[in-house]
């Protein structure tokens, strides 16, 4: 079974508290609506649904109203057991939004419900009514090479769908939503059973596909639950014991999906699903980084396994982008360092005109997704955010969590696949306009301009728990801080590279100040990320030969924990002053302001943009990062 | 697995399942003395505990179950 689809993997792990949080809702005062879909917005399993539908329940019947969320309501006929799974149903639906009064009539009295005006189901007069219906209570008869019988046998069914669907439409006038059926898993022949008429898998096969064309025809909805059966392995959906226990349709283990899937559609027809999918960049689009690695260094070449799932990816966005989904980028990086693929790079199968808005600049996220809202006119509950980044996607779920933001899995071969398997973009219908619709924006992907900064980020920095450790250069550290010291182009003021032995020599030089930098935070431990190197410039003066950064933990104020460092250690050897250098390249503009920002003075500029900086050792005070510190290895 | 162990382990999950934290977990507990303990919650319950041993229960075996007594023996046969 894949844990993807049975815990719901695109979402975040469930809380420990869940139970005091849902207890907290329920007592509060406030409004609850808000509350319970932050709530829902976890993998919740049948155990934590049923609670969570419970106390819905308690605070309807307490005259609580669930505001903003949008009320639906949704009759179930049913010919199996559903009573476990109606309160999944309403509980999924406040993940959507959907604030679900679920009208579930008595056990198997599907006909009699659909056709008596004054059924619970009619006098109820719901919004949309789901037959949620077995293929085992169907009108179905075997009959192995008979096509006519068997065209007899779908006709009947098709005869009997559609009489329970005059039945709704005449009394109630509901928006009617089908299921397609799951076919049995024994098969009488084995591959022939898809082949020979009147078979159960072929029938299956030409009711299922009858019922489709009679709902796009009607305007009726479809819950595909056929496909959602083979998606997650037909055998693991049917459990026969489970069956024999209690006529339960399908495998508990999928009740959340199922769950999750019905939100779906009524969220659909609502009109809440999203329209906008905002990718990250680096290692998401792509392998690498673009602005260490480069136009050459970025993996997306074909037949190379990182460079395939990268290519998934774009190949998804595109076809999402065919059926009318916007693309959007928002990425920590220069724009036009950022662009430079979507423009040269020959494997890249996205491309600029693809890009309605294309955010790279070295904000935070939070503030470039608002800016693509407003540049879309689109509200941010129509975006998704696909970012490989636990700590950016935790920013954006904090400070924006109208935005949804899958989880992602350690291996990018899986990525395409979680994406999909979220079902943000379910949607029941398509209209030209949705065919045509990305074009509208196709206009050289567009900058949106950044108008308020996005509160909120300093205290979502404080909540990662970092710890920053700050060591000189030795032996064990060596291979990673020479290899960061040659691939690091963008956070790296000097751009000056060091051999392996130069590197043990700045080591072992009593007079030369060095200094490997890692930071962990509450998403793991993001390994060695910042290499310091000073040298004795005369008396009293350190020059800051190298200094650079991973580009991973841009806007913590890495930075400033760092010079704390520098200046505490310059103190303690006597230094008063820092002079620091600025060598420009084609890919490092990104540290410009480096120091500028550090409060160093300029001391000089040269023809070609070199910069040069002091810094007063006593006179400085940096402004720190909720960090805590930890100092190895220094005499 | 001792039963010692198997009701440490079961009286959370039972209370979990029930929603109710004041239930005493004896061996002569069963599904009249709780309330809510109906036969879909009590197939909740099963499903919730074949998860948390990481066992699997016949049918037979189910159809057999009367009390927590007998439950808490075949989870310590199993796990």
């Amino acid at each position: 079974m894949s844990a993807l689809y049975t815990e719901l993997q695109w979402l975040l792990r469930a809380p420990a508290d869940f139970p005091q949080r849902l207890k907290a809702i329920t007592d509060a005062e406030a409004p609850p609506g808000a509350e319970l879909q932050a709530l829902a917005l976890h993998a919740l399993d049948l155990n934590q649904l049923t609670k969570l539908a419970k106390a819905m329940a308690k605070l309807t019947a307490a005259g609580k109203t669930f505001a903003p969320l949008v009320p639906l309501r949704l009759a179930v006929l049913s010919n199996s057991t559903f009573d476990m799974i109606a309160p999944a149903v309403t509980a999924s639906a406040l993940r959507h939004g959907m604030a679900l009064e679920l009208v579930l009539p008595p056990y198997d009295q599907v006909a009699q419900q659909a056709l008596a005006p004054d059924s619970k189901v009619n006098a109820c007069k719901p919004d949309a009514v789901l037959f949620a219906l077995d293929y085992r209570a169907l009108p179905l008869k075997l009959a192995p090479g008979d096509a006519a019988a068997a065209e007899a046998s779908v006709q009947a069914v098709m005869g009997y769908l559609q009489t329970l669907r005059n039945g709704i439409k005449t009394h109630c006038n509901a928006v009617c939503i089908f299921q397609t059926f799951a076919a049995p898993v024994e098969t009488l022949f084995g591959s022939f059973d898809r082949v020979l008429p009147g078979t159960m898998r072929r029938m299956l096969d030409d009711i299922n596909r009858e019922l489709t064309a009679f709902a796009l025809a009607n305007g009726d909805v479809v819950l595909d639950v056929a496909g959602i059966a083979e998606t997650v392995g037909l055998s693991d959906w049917h459990n026969p014991q489970q069956w024999n226990l209690g006529k339960f349709s399908f495998a508990h283990d999928f009740v959340p999906l199922y769950a999750d899937h019905v939100a779906r559609i009524v969220a659909a027809i609502r009109g809440k699903s999203r329209r906008v999918l905002i990718l990250d960049l680096d290692n998401t689009t792509w392998g690498g980084v673009i602005g260490d690695d480069g136009l050459e260094g970025i993996n997306i070449a074909q037949g190379d396994p990182t460079g395939e799932a990268h290519l998934a990816v774009q190949r998804l966005a595109l076809q999402l982008r065919q059926r009318g989904i916007l693309l959007a980028v928002s990425s920590k990086n220069t724009d036009e360092i950022a662009r430079a693929p979507f423009k040269e790079h020959p494997e890249m199968l996205l491309k600029l005109d693809h890009i309605a808005v294309f955010q790279a600049n070295w904000n935070d996220k939070a503030t470039n997704i608002r800016a693509i809202a407003e540049e879309l006119s689109l509200g941010l509950d129509a975006m998704v955010f696909l970012d490989d980044n636990p700590v950016e996607r935790g920013l954006v779920r904090k400070l924006i969590p109208q935005v949804a933001v899958p989880e992602l899995p350690e291996d990018a071969a899986d990525y395409a696949r979680t994406l999909s398997a979220a079902g943000y973009f379910e949607a029941i219908s398509f209209a030209a306009e949705d065919a045509k619709r990305a074009e509208f924006y196709q206009d050289n992907a567009r900058r949106a301009s950044l108008k308020q900064q996005s509160g909120g980020v300093d205290a979502y920095l404080a909540s990662l728990d970092m710890t920053i450790t700050f060591q000189p250069f030795d032996a064990t550290g060596r291979a990673r801080i020479v290899q960061l010291i040659n691939k690091s182009n963008q956070y790296n003021l000097t751009t000056r590279r060091y051999t392996d032995s130069e590197a043990a020599a700045a080591e072992s030089d009593p007079t030369v100040f060095t200094l490997q930098v890692r930071l962990t935070d509450i998403f793991g431990d993001n390994g060695m990320i910042s290499v310091v190197i000073c040298r004795p410039q005369g008396p009293e003066v350190w020059e800051i030969d190298t200094w650079l950064m991973s580009c991973r933990v841009l806007g913590r104020r890495v930075e400033n924990m760092v010079l704390c460092a520098i200046l505490e250690h310059a103190r303690a050897a006597g230094v008063r002053r820092l002079a620091g250098v600025y060598v420009p390249t084609e890919r490092n503009k990104l540290v410009i302001d480096h120091y500028s920002k550090l409060g160093f003075d300029k001391t000089g500029e040269e023809e070609g943009g070199l910069t040069r900086w002091t810094l007063s050792v006593d006179s400085a005070d940096p402004d720190r990062a909720p960090m805590k510190i930890i100092s190895l290895g220094f005499n | 697995m001792e039963e010692a162990q198997v009701y440490a382990r079961l009286t959370p999950i039972i209370r979990d399942v029930m929603d109710d934290d004041s239930i005493e977990v004896t061996p002569q507990l069963s599904a009249k003395d709780v309330d809510g303990w109906d036969s879909l919650t009590h197939i909740r319950l099963l499903m919730t505990i074949e998860k948390a041993f990481k066992i699997k229960f016949s049918t037979s075996e189910i159809g057999k179950l009367q009390s927590v007594g007998d439950l808490v023996s075949l989870i310590g046969l199993r796990a």
